[in-house]
């Protein structure tokens, strides 16, 4: 949740801001941040996945005094930031395969637990194919043993490193390359979803987060409360992609903040199985002004009938998270 | 590394940093300073958005100082300017303007409440002579004197002020504030020498040993016009009532109906010191609809608020004792008023002539080069310098919009002017970068918050005195206000750009220094730009 204070200009909203005082700006706004993946990885010209790794481990980086061992699954995240020798993290980082990074990771939290390393913490991360597709049953065991990790989906909805292939994140009406505009039905599919964070819910685990990189202050805190929990935790991580979505590199923030403000991406925290909060929209907008921004959904664009499904999905969440509230600004 | 490496290991570890994706980019981001429209919009050059920066962070007597590196005189301007700083702001696009002219008031009343001091350049040994002591006067006195020059000024009233002392009345102008202000430039070491008329220019620049004159003499002259009368008695004109009120020579009984003819802000200070001088009714007789009235908005509504009549398209054709024949108009297509041939009479026992002034330029027609055109106006270069090398001329007898604000500016540039010819050199103005648009800014990142308003004086103490109507705002307040400041076009130290960097290519430098660009990792992908709430980053193409 985004600090409410008294009136100084930009309030919370940036990153940093000089009237404040130092505990109320983010951990990006300091210059001892940890650069946990650091400059010179070969990620696309304003990538939203880059922003949200760094973000969140440098916040679990500093909730840990730096103690922390990162299991990365297979995925843009991994493949940009580690082509062979070179590596972009300046943290304790482990890769193995495509799907077995929450098992990895609970490996890792038992090894170190066997040696009685307990200050030493696990943070597991994987975008979305790795996480909701290939990884959901090695995850669906970390939540349900309830082993001492969090882990973090950055969600960019499809399989971008390969070629754009769809996920099981892929929203209803996108173009990827599995799923063509062509033909009566073009884009993706329309009436199914898989929801990371509501599943990580049905396990009743002890924290469970969505966040969104456009939203700086609620990830940072949403990833510091983690890091104060033992046990699984879930954070899923809304980030945008250019290459995929077809979308401007500087358009990233813009984006993550409009899936925010149409309702499209709630942003709620859950725990043990019970949603705890919701972050409210500040200024709500039209699916439209988000989907006119990404080539993936051009074709929806001139299709009333589409438009609407999508707007009734931002409607509905709206709805069922209460995000449209008096006074929220 | 020539340890034996693991397993299947052939290579040594590496940082990504030997990658420098630098080398992708096809356009760069540049901190820019574009143009505050506050700051492009203030006839005295003020930098608005630089002393609200300040003001933001509650450093007030910095504020106080960058301020006053452009106007002297912010507690009188905190009052009486127009502020077409708040009309060009950007806020008004989101919410409401920032409500400027009551943080320099604050700041102008804070700086004679603490007694904060303005020191000045090393003496220069020149000397300059300042015909004239309103604000245009002040004002270069001011500036030459921080540049180091030597300033004598002659004032041919008893008391240094102008038009701000004997034209505006002191409901809005209190005269202690405008006492103090002067004071504070006479401490600077401006000689003035009061009831002082030149006669003759070059005599008197003789006689004080100057190298360059400054003439701010004013437009203290009233038109009249012709208007049929049978008893003129009765038709007085606005300027020597203003100055009269102020002299204490005013007529003791103004009349119970007075009729103020014309439409301008003096037409509409004259009437509202005709009803505190006890008239029971003051009409305005305008031959123009409100629309096209060249008085200020505010000004109207607090006339209209204290219960001031206006004829709306309505000239005088005639005054014949306490009875005033007004004939109506009508707008042709052009917007001009043309005579309907309908009439009408009103009762006034008084008619005060509100329809401009003319500048008593005499004296400098026997000045060799000095050119005066119409109604004694003195023409000047861009550099407000007369026809005559040396002598300058500015505020109201020069041909610009006539305002205390704008006379403050003329003596400003007109100070950097003679400045630069003391020192056989030319002043070049800085140049103006870009206007810092709404486009340009993000603002989403504003946190809303509405003007603050300034409480007024109430109705019946208004009108039984010359009280000042609107109050000033507290510290508490003015920090708000000054909060609410966009910063246009000029970085505020968010931490965006440093943190919306997917490639860690910004450095952060520390409070006050900024940021840079690390452009050999840097991939150009403009998110910096896109995310700045005050647009002062730039995408340019890169130089291939």
């Amino acid at each position: 949740m985004t600090q409410r204070v008294k009136f100084y200009q930009t309030g919370t909203f940036t990153v940093g801001n000089r009237l404040l005082d130092a505990e109320s700006r983010t951990v990006q706004a300091t210059v001892e941040r940890n650069n946990s993946l650091t400059s010179g990885h070969r990620a696309c010209q304003g990538c939203g996945e880059a922003l949200g790794a760094r973000y969140a481990v440098d916040a679990a980086m500093r909730a840990c005094n730096s103690q922390l061992l990162c299991v990365n699954a297979t995925g843009c995240l991994e493949v940009f930031s580690t082509p062979y020798p070179e590596s972009s993290w300046r943290v304790a980082w482990l890769h193995s395969l495509f799907g077995n990074a929450p098992a990895v990771a609970s490996g890792v939290a038992a090894a170190l637990r066997a040696k009685g390393r307990t200050e030493t913490r696990v943070l597991a991360q994987g975008g979305d194919g790795g996480t909701v597709d290939i990884g959901m049953g090695c995850l669906s065991g970390m939540f349900e043993r309830n082993d001492d990790v969090l882990y973090i989906c950055y969600d960019n909805e499809a399989y971008m490193n390969t070629g754009v292939q769809r996920s099981g994140r892929t929203p209803p009406g996108a173009r990827t390359s599995t799923t063509p505009a062509v033909g009566p039905h073009p884009g993706n599919v329309f009436g199914q979803g898989k929801h990371p964070a509501i599943i990580a819910m049905a396990h009743d685990i002890p924290y469970v987060a969505t966040a969104s990189v456009a939203d700086l202050h609620d990830l940072e805190e949403k990833v510091t409360k983690a890091m104060s929990i033992g046990g699984a935790r879930f954070i899923h991580v809304h980030v945008p992609c250019p290459l995929g979505w077809g979308s401007e590199p500087c358009n990233t923030m813009r984006l993550a903040r409009l899936a925010v403000e149409t309702g499209l991406f709630p942003l709620f925290e859950g725990e043990h199985g019970e949603v705890i909060s919701t972050t409210p929209i500040r200024r709500r907008q039209p699916v439209e002004e988000y989907l006119k921004l990404q080539k993936r959904f051009r074709h929806v664009i001139g299709d009333p009938q589409a438009l609407a499904a999508i707007q009734a999905l931002a409607d509905r969440n709206i709805r069922r998270f209460n995000l449209v509230r008096e006074n929220a600004a | 590394m020539t340890q034996k490496k693991p397993f299947a290991i052939t290579l040594d570890i590496g940082s990504s940093l030997a990658n420098h994706t630098g080398s992708w980019r096809t356009e760069r981001p540049v901190y820019v300073h574009r143009m505050p429209p506050c700051n492009n919009a203030c006839p005295a050059g003020e930098n608005i958005q630089g002393w609200l920066h300040d003001a933001e962070e509650g450093r007030y007597e910095d504020a106080w100082h960058t301020l006053t590196a452009d106007n002297p005189l912010p507690a009188i301007h905190g009052r009486v300017c127009y502020h077409p700083c708040e009309d060009a702001c950007n806020r008004g696009q989101l919410d409401t303007s920032v409500n400027i002219h009551a943080i320099e008031r604050f700041l102008g009343d804070e700086a004679l409440r603490q007694g904060w001091k303005i020191s000045c350049a090393p003496q220069t040994g020149k000397r300059v002579l300042v015909v004239g002591s309103g604000p245009s006067g002040l004002s270069a006195a001011y500036h030459l004197r921080r540049l180091g020059h030597a300033v004598v000024i002659y004032e041919a009233g008893a008391e240094a002020g102008g038009m701000m002392r004997y034209g505006i009345p002191q409901y809005r102008m209190p005269r202690d504030i405008l006492d103090a202000e002067i004071g504070r430039i006479a401490g600077l070491g401006v000689e003035f020498r009061l009831n002082s008329k030149v006669e003759d220019l070059e005599e008197t620049m003789d006689a004080e040993r100057c190298d360059a004159a400054f003439i701010a003499i004013g437009a203290h002259l009233a038109k009249r016009v012709d208007i049929p009368a049978r008893d003129a008695g009765g038709i007085l004109d606005a300027v020597s009532v203003l100055r009269g009120v102020e002299k204490g020579d005013a007529p003791s009984f103004i009349g119970r109906r007075v009729a103020v003819y014309g439409g301008g802000n003096t037409a509409l200070d004259v009437a509202r010191t005709a009803e505190r001088l006890g008239a029971k009714e003051a009409m305005l007789i305008y031959r123009r609809t409100r629309e096209q009235m060249p008085a200020h908005d505010f000004e109207v509504a607090e006339a209209l608020e204290e219960g001031v009549q206006v004829h709306w398209l309505s000239t005088i054709a005639g005054v014949e004792g306490a009875k005033v024949k007004i004939e109506k108009m009508k707008l042709d297509e052009n917007g001009w008023p043309q005579p309907t041939g309908e009439f009408e009479t009103l009762e006034a026992d008084t008619v005060i002539l509100a329809l401009g002034q003319m500048t008593d330029s005499d004296f400098l027609a026997q000045v060799d080069g000095v050119k005066i055109s119409k109604d004694g106006v003195v023409e000047v270069d861009a550099g407000m310098m007369t026809g005559r090398p040396g002598i300058f001329a500015g505020g109201d007898m020069v041909p610009a919009e006539r305002s205390v604000t704008v006379a403050v500016g003329h003596g400003k540039l007109a100070a950097r002017n003679i400045d630069a010819y003391l020192r056989g050199t030319r002043f070049e103005h800085a140049p103006r970068p870009e206007l810092a648009t709404f486009d340009r800014l993000n603002t989403w990142y504003f946190t809303d918050a509405d003007k603050t308003r300034q409480a007024q004086l109430d109705m019946a103490r208004r009108l039984s005195s010359f009280k000042e109507i609107v109050q000033g705002l507290d510290e508490e307040t003015a920090l708000f206000e000054s909060r609410r400041c966009l910063s246009c076009g000029n970085c505020f130290e968010c931490d965006n750009c440093y943190g919306v960097c997917p490639d860690n290519a910004v450095k952060k430098l520390g409070p006050g220094q900024g940021y840079e660009f690390n452009y050999e990792f840097c991939k150009g992908c403009g998110l910096c730009a896109a995310e700045c709430p005050c647009g002062a980053i730039a995408i340019v193409p890169e130089q291939i």
